[in-house]
């Protein structure tokens, strides 16, 4: 089993959707979030392109935030789904500090908080808030190694890129292009 | 046409600005570590060569601010973490993989032991001490019997731990100006230096402060070659690592990185103690008071300036 998530950039936008079924599914303290939208302009004039990604963790396959935890609050567990006990968590910051892709935050009640791919919903056979509430469906969820999942289909015939590759972290949220 | 890239990105305001996670606590941390470091590394090498007689101040009366330096420093590691009632379960497991799980370990033997190296010599910096329990006494004639060994220990965790405050920060691959494995070294010799200014300024003989400033002076030019050395790794690194060093050559940074740490932390100082070697006669608190300046602010300088460094995309 290998969870992930594949993001249409070209469906997505940008509405915000997803960023507040993760806060009211997960209880995410007002003003913090576990996932975000990235909106990237570039090109000049009259060349100009927009790019929205709805991003969060990254849940990578070799996931530095896990090696660098002092205590083991950071861990793995089946699916490949980076989680974080949180009495085992002291605060230390060093999984912030290794995280390439900024997915964690310090929680105003002191540990570390981040994406859980609402493991709590996949034990009920849901799939994650916010691929639930997508309004243009541009989120695809599944199980990588289920040639007919929902991520293996959509990452199929289209092409597709991940964030910062070369932080050599194996990554498993798929940006569609 | 000019190509221009426009990066809106994401914008937290509850979670973005605190990403910079390490305040003051971290970078006063690596440097009472590594100051503790110096201390103890010297005083068990001057112990082992048997010369306790001659460099009495490394070997004897600097290690007593050794378990200080230490204890400050746990103090202020404390008060960086978030989630402080737990900081025990860094004690309830050890993780290889993870450098600041060996290094609270390093600090749970290495802070004892800096304690008790300064107890055996009590005695003799307050003539008349007595240690009122009987226990207390035999306890301290049975240790003084091992000081040998204790001094060779001493100095194998006093390198474990200068080598820990510089891979405290390489293990995060997402900060390109950390991560890179010079820091090790570097901090080790920052922190031996700055062990030594310490010494120095306290030792009174005059032969003891010109062997100690001799050895800081080889120190000191290490320590500008691993500087170097580091700027130019970076330099012939990606896009990422690159623009980490631009921000000691042209960016934020260069101007407190070069002033602060090269002029005045290591150039200035070195400078005065070859002065020193040539007859000058300079007040020995010049030179130590600008080295241990010049670590603290390399510390609080790469500190803040690898919490802005990231990968690009």
């Amino acid at each position: 089993m290998r969870y992930a998530m594949a993001i249409d950039t070209k469906k997505c936008v940008g509405c915000g959707d997803c960023v507040v079924a993760c806060q009211t599914e997960n209880n995410v303290p007002i003003g913090y979030c576990r996932d975000w939208i990235v909106e990237n302009v570039s090109g000049s004039y009259p060349n100009v392109e927009i790019e929205l990604r709805s991003e969060r963790c990254n849940h990578c396959d070799n996931a530095p935030c896990v090696r660098c935890c002092p205590t083991g609050a950071s861990h793995i567990v089946e699916g490949g789904i980076v989680k974080v006990t949180h009495n085992e968590c002291i605060g230390c910051g060093a999984c912030i500090q290794s995280c390439p892709y900024d997915a964690r935050y310090s929680h105003p009640d002191g540990y570390v908080d981040k994406c859980t791919f609402c493991d709590h919903r996949l034990a009920k056979g849901q799939s994650t808030a916010c691929v639930e509430v997508c309004p243009t469906s541009c989120l695809y969820f599944g199980d990588l190694e289920d040639p007919n999942s929902d991520v293996s289909k959509a990452l199929k015939n289209r092409s597709w890129k991940v964030l910062a590759p070369e932080a050599g972290t194996k990554p498993q949220l798929y940006f569609l292009t | 046409m000019k190509e221009e890239l426009f990066v809106s990105g994401r914008n937290i305001p509850n979670i973005d600005p605190y990403l910079n996670i390490w305040h003051w606590e971290i970078p006063i941390y690596l440097f009472l570590g590594g100051l503790a470091a110096g201390i103890m590394f010297f005083a068990g090498l001057f112990y082992v060569m048997g010369k306790e007689k001659e460099m009495v101040t490394t070997v004897k009366w600097a290690p007593f601010l050794a378990p200080v330096a230490l204890v400050v420093g746990l103090f202020a590691l404390f008060l960086d973490l978030k989630h402080q009632l737990f900081f025990w379960r860094l004690y309830t497991t050890i993780r290889i993989e993870s450098p600041m799980s060996w290094g609270a370990w390093t600090l749970m033997l290495v802070t004892p032991l800096s304690l008790i190296w300064a107890a055996t010599y009590v005695k003799e910096a307050i003539p008349g001490w007595n240690w009122r329990f009987s226990i207390l006494k035999k306890l301290e004639a049975q240790i003084i019997k091992y000081r040998i060994h204790m001094a060779w220990v001493m100095m194998g965790l006093a390198v474990i731990l200068g080598v820990y405050t510089g891979i405290l920060l390489s293990a995060f691959n997402a900060r390109p100006l950390w991560n890179t494995s010079i820091l090790g070294p570097l901090f080790l010799v920052s922190g031996l230096s700055t062990g030594l200014a310490a010494t120095m300024w306290m030792s009174k003989s005059h032969h003891e402060r010109k062997v100690l400033s001799r050895i800081d002076m080889v120190l000191i030019v290490v320590e500008l070659f691993l500087i170097i050395h580091l700027l130019m790794g970076m330099l012939a690194a990606g896009q990422a690592q690159v623009e980490a060093a631009q921000l000691f050559l042209g960016g934020e940074f260069t101007v407190t990185f070069w002033v602060f740490v090269i002029i005045l932390g290591l150039t200035f100082p070195v400078t005065l103690e070859i002065l020193e070697l040539f007859g000058y006669k300079i007040p020995i608190w010049i030179p130590s008071l600008l080295i241990l300046f010049g670590g603290l602010m390399f510390r609080m300088i790469m500190v803040e300036a690898g919490q802005i460094t990231r990968f690009l995309y």
